[in-house]
């Protein structure tokens, strides 16, 4: 059977996981190749065998901190070459984008992002992407060399699948490219203790409607309630009130969870494009004409400052 | 000797458009109207900004797209850069990422440059994949996604903000350089600068120009094809109820049927 590399995106070892959805798709084309890199990387092999890694490649160069992007292109391209894979799939990332994207030339390759699916097809693997925010679906191939394809987190389900996940190291010698740009330093994001906003299963996210910095606090309290991740609006994110990093839409992230609930948010096209392919939509706010209630299953036209509250206790009342 | 800055920006179909597929499944370019990418205004603000902090700058906005893709440069060269280049060729039509990159790294190694600016991503693609594929075409450093940046004594630094992590980052000139929408408000034309670009130098450039082939390029030499693109279906009309007092506790309600909780 053909194997797949599987880029793993992982933090010091703990396997984030996107790539464990990725290790669903790579089963459907072939055997799962994983490819861990940086601190740590021998560490994920567990994990990884669990969900369908026959073989992991790991290194733990120094490079891989200390230099942008480049190191792991260069590695990458090393386990291509020592693998001769059917298809290379990446959890999407700022930086797996550019990884691939740079391993792809490299090899003489067709990339495709953002896939929300992949399935194997007559001519090599499909890919279902969504575009134009989310207002078509198109289905892709890439027609040269091996398809290089990043998925979107929460595209798959994360399944069992035990497999041999033999430990491999993977030699590595790097461009001169490599060291091109220095990683000065490095300050890890301070843990707000809730999910990642792109793997989350549910996001609570609050608009111009929140009306301050410190209004945020009754969307985080709802979102604890559910275990949810946090996000803003654009709008909510330009007046100060909430970080860049949990901006949703287009100049933010595209997220794709299970429950999303728009709080205080019009949903103007902007914010569409970072959240339109969540399963189940649900929408608070006072302008009954607002653009968000034409996505949502289930709105509620009123005051957030009433109503997020009231399901915050009312959730926290049935949990008993 | 002066700093030289490439600006790489893009002619988009308006993202508030009804944005569509042509029979050939690209990109339909004519039936909405087009702009300037507004990722890539960010692009421009910044290479101003380090062009008005050096003793001496140039810079050159660069385009690869059809002939409506010229209101993009004067868009720019309207902002404030001095001049332009719009490589323009029918053979270019359906052209990917991959082949793009080609095209603008022939035309910034032809134009001279010092450093290469371009936005996170274009609104349209969305891939963000481009700057990437030049630094690597261009064998230079890849300095990309940084929501701060400087360059001076030879060097372009700038902080790349990640889900993990936020870092410094540090390269030689030349290099590739591309910046977020938290880089900083882009300017607005004034009179003045509309009317300075009607008067600024637009080149134009075909394939030729740049020794490239037609089957390079294009969707002959694209190395994805779209082999279908559907309209999502609308979604059906939820439920929307007016708050009576009752609103969070009939949402908790709808959370519970759903099983969320």
């Amino acid at each position: 059977m053909a194997e797949v590399l599987v880029y793993v995106d992982h933090v010091d070892g703990a396997v984030r996981k996107p790539t464990l959805e990725v290790l669903t798709l790579a089963r459907r084309i072939g055997e799962p190749v994983a490819v861990a890199l940086g601190a740590g990387a021998a560490a994920t092999a567990a994990t990884l065998a669990e969900h369908g890694a026959v073989k992991v490649l790991t290194s733990e160069a120094a490079e891989f901190a200390d230099y942008l992007v480049v190191p792991k292109v260069d590695a990458l391209q090393a386990a291509y070459e020592a693998v001769s894979p059917a298809a290379v799939l990446l959890p999407t990332s700022a930086d797996a984008k550019e990884i691939a994207a740079r391993l792809a030339l490299r090899i003489g390759s067709g990339i495709i992002t953002d896939a929300i699916d992949v399935e194997a097809g007559s001519d090599g693997p499909v890919a279902t992407q969504s575009v134009f925010a989310a207002s078509f679906t198109t289905k892709s191939v890439v027609s040269k060399g091996t398809p290089v394809i990043t998925v979107k987190p929460n595209s798959a389900p994360v399944e069992a699948a035990p497999a041999a996940g033999a430990v491999e190291e993977l030699s590595v010698s790097f461009s001169a490219l490599a060291t091109g740009t220095k990683v000065v330093s490095r300050t890890p994001r301070e843990s707000t203790g809730r999910p990642e906003l792109t793997e989350a299963a549910i996001v609570v996210s609050g608009g111009r409607g929140v009306n301050g910095a410190e209004n945020f606090a009754i969307i985080e309290a709802l979102a604890d309630e559910l275990g949810a991740a946090v996000g803003a609006s654009r709008a909510a994110v330009d007046a100060g009130w909430y970080p860049h990093t949990n901006q949703v839409g287009q100049t933010g992230k595209s997220v794709s969870p299970q429950l999303y609930i728009a709080n205080g948010i019009s949903g103007a096209i902007q914010h569409r494009a970072g959240m339109q392919t969540s399963k189940t939509i649900v929408a608070v706010n006072k302008d009954a004409e607002a653009p968000i209630f034409e996505l949502a299953d289930y709105g509620v036209v009123g005051d957030l400052f009433q109503v997020v509250p009231q399901l915050t206790e009312e959730i926290k009342a049935r949990k008993g | 000797m002066s700093l030289r800055i490439v600006v790489t920006v893009k002619y988009v179909p308006d993202a508030t458009g009804d944005r569509h597929f042509a029979d050939d499944l690209t990109v339909d370019r004519d039936d909405v109207d087009g702009l300037l990418s507004e990722l890539d205004e960010y692009a421009v603000e910044q290479a101003l900004q380090i062009a008005e902090n050096a003793d001496d700058a140039e810079v050159t906005v660069l385009t690869v797209g059809p002939e409506d893709a010229k209101d993009a440069l004067r868009k720019a060269l309207s902002m404030g850069a001095d001049k332009a280049i719009h490589v323009e060729d029918d053979d270019l039509h359906g052209t990917d990422a991959i082949g793009t990159s080609l095209v603008l790294a022939k035309a910034i190694e032809k134009a001279g440059y010092d450093v290469v600016i371009s936005g996170m991503a274009s609104t349209d693609g969305t891939m963000g994949i481009v700057p990437a594929l030049v630094a690597e075409r261009l064998g230079v450093p890849q300095v990309t996604l940084l929501s701060e940046i400087a360059v001076e004594d030879g060097k372009v630094t700038g902080r790349r903000d990640g889900d993990a992590a936020s870092e410094q980052l540090e390269a030689s000139l030349p290099a590739v350089v591309s910046v977020t929408d938290q880089s900083g408000e882009a300017r607005y034309p004034s009179f003045k600068g509309i009317m300075a670009a009607k008067k600024k130098p637009v080149e134009s450039w075909d394939l030729s120009d740049l020794d490239i082939e037609a089957e390079e390029v294009g969707l002959e030499g694209a190395f994805t094809k779209v082999e279908a693109a559907t309209a999502r279906p609308a979604r059906t009309a939820g439920t929307i109820v007016k708050d009576e007092g009752e609103g969070g506790k009939q949402l908790a309600e709808f959370l519970a049927g759903q099983k969320f909780i």
